[in-house]
Formats: structure tokens, C-alpha cells, sequence
């Protein structure tokens, strides 16, 4: 029962703020949509037993994503009401295109039939915790695919340094080879002043 | 008893509200960066109610991998949509035709 009840509670908290994140009239107020959708969707997951990916959603997600989201709407500088001018002209059409779409998918479900490891329709009991299952999938089978997402990751933030760097020319910049040139015996003097003679610099 | 296809429903109504949120907002780059993470959560959402019910793990380490793919996205577009903001001093997409395409 009270599991049929926790599926309806994300299950709405998830799509009522969906549908808020994109008619909102403030971007900021959307981002906000945004992380509570992404907070009852990790909910969804914890409800299928996905412990680690529903702790990744709210990390990557909410702790990532919508930030640097938030960061960009608050940072720029946009008249966002001028940028909503084709929103109505756009509303019928659109609407016209989801449904089609939902009734796509809708059919879709319907032809599909679980096959014979689905059909039980039941959570299979785990003998270890989803972490350690995972983890152990993970370092063994998909270690390749594993590495890669993180080169994926490496690119993306070098990329995203790259393209949004500026070169100001108004500002004083080290001399890197020069810095990198000098050596101790250039910097430093080692002297054995005797008592009371002082140094001389 | 919550089954597959109500998990099944809830990823599709998520993805539908996604497109559509990129049909609406056809000017909005970030509102429509961010249907587009409704798109990807929606399909994550697929991916671990499969493995779910499938009982196998693999759904669940591809979800991770679109996690990761999405992560990296959402960086590069805001990254794209701060230098074209600079450039032109607007991010709205039909502005976008200095390439003449």
C-alpha cells in the first residue's frame, strides 16, 4: 500500500513539475521546477531498488547540472520575456506534435509483451546491495565503457574551459618560459656574514 | 501492484512533456537544453525500471552512461550559449544564422 502510494506521489511530483519547468515564465523559476523533478524522479528509482543511480541523478543532477543551469539564467544578462514572443504561435502545433507522439508510445507499450523473465512483474530479491553489484559490473564487464565516460567527461570540461576562456588584454600576464628559465642559483646567494659586519644586499 | 508499465508511463508522459518543451520554447536555448535533460531523465527512468523488473544490472550502467553523457552536454551547450551570448549580446536561436544555414 504504501509503496502503490510513494509511486503516485513521484510519479506526479515528477511530471506536474516537468510541465511547470517548461511554461514557466522565469527561467529561474523553471531550473527550481527542474530540481524537484529530478529529486522525485531519483525517488522513482529509489522505488525500483536503484540505489546508486537514483544518489547519481541527485548528485549529477541536482548538484551539476541544475547549478551550472541556474549559474548560466542568473549570470546572462537576456530579456526573457522578448525570447517567449513565439510561444503561442508555437502552442497548438506542439501540443499537436506531443500528443501524436504520447499515442505513439502509448500503442507501442500496448504491442509489447514481457517476455517470460518480465512477465513475473516483480522485483527479483538481490542477495547484495545494489552498490556492490553494481560496482562489481561495473570494474569487470564494463571497465572499458567505464573509462571512456570519463574521457567523455575530461573532454567535456576541457572543452567547456576552452570555448568560454577569454584572453583579456588589459591585464599583466606572467612570462611563463621566463619563470620557467630561472634557476636557483640565480635567485639565491648563500654568504657567511661574520658577527656584528652585517650583510650587504 | 505498481508494474513495468506504470514506470513505463510515467518515462513516456516525461519524454512527450521534453519535446514539447523544445517545440514551445523554439527561441529559448536553455529552456530548451533543459527539455532536453527531461528527455534523458525520462529515458533513465526507462533504463532502470527494465533492469528492474528484468532483473539485470546492465540497464542500470547504461542509465550511468547517459547520466554521464547528459553531464557532459548540459556543460558544452552552456559553454556554446555564454560565447554566442557574448558575441551577439542575445541567445535566441533564430538569431543564429551567421552561418548562413
Amino acid at each position: 500500500m504504501i509503496a502503490i502510494l510513494a509511486f503516485y506521489l513521484f510519479a506526479t511530483l515528477t511530471i506536474v513539475p516537468a510541465i511547470a519547468v517548461i511554461f514557466a515564465r522565469n527561467p529561474v523559476h523553471s531550473v527550481l521546477w527542474l530540481i524537484l523533478a529530478f529529486f522525485n524522479a531519483a525517488g522513482l528509482m529509489l522505488l525500483l531498488g536503484a540505489e546508486f543511480i537514483a544518489m547519481l541523478v541527485v548528485i549529477v543532477y541536482v548538484g551539476a547540472v541544475a547549478v551550472l543551469f541556474l549559474f548560466v539564467v542568473m549570470m546572462l544578462d537576456v530579456d526573457f520575456a522578448s525570447l517567449r514572443s513565439g510561444f503561442t504561435k508555437n502552442l497548438p502545433f506542439g501540443i499537436i506534435i506531443a500528443l501524436v507522439l504520447l499515442a505513439e508510445m502509448v500503442v507501442a507499450a500496448m504491442a509489447w509483451t514481457a517476455g517470460p523473465a518480465a512477465s513475473g512483474s516483480q522485483i527479483a530479491a538481490t542477495t547484495q546491495p545494489n552498490i556492490v553489484a553494481l560496482g562489481q559490473l561495473l570494474y569487470s564487464r564494463y571497465l572499458l565503457p567505464f573509462e571512456l565516460a570519463g574521457l567523455i567527461l575530461l573532454v567535456a570540461m576541457v572543452g567547456a574551459i576552452v570555448l568560454t576562456h577569454r584572453r583579456r588584454g588589459d591585464t599583466r600576464s606572467p612570462n611563463i618560459s621566463k619563470q620557467i628559465r630561472r634557476r636557483p642559483g640565480d635567485a639565491t646567494k648563500m654568504t657567511q656574514p661574520g658577527v656584528g659586519e652585517g650583510m650587504k644586499l | 501492484m505498481i508494474g513495468l508499465t506504470h514506470y513505463l508511463a510515467v518515462a513516456a508522459i516525461l519524454f512527450t512533456i521534453g519535446v514539447l518543451g523544445i517545440f514551445l520554447n523554439r527561441r529559448n536555448v536553455i529552456l530548451m537544453l533543459m527539455a532536453i535533460e527531461l528527455i534523458l531523465l525520462a529515458v533513465n527512468i526507462n533504463l532502470v525500471a527494465f533492469s528492474a523488473y528484468l532483473g539485470d544490472l546492465t540497464g542500470q550502467v547504461l542509465a550511468m552512461f547517459v547520466l554521464t553523457v547528459a553531464a557532459a552536454e548540459a556543460a558544452i551547450g552552456l559553454a556554446i550559449l555564454v560565447i554566442f551570448f557574448r558575441r551577439r549580446g542575445s541567445i535566441a536561436v533564430d538569431d543564429a544564422n551567421r552561418m548562413r544555414g
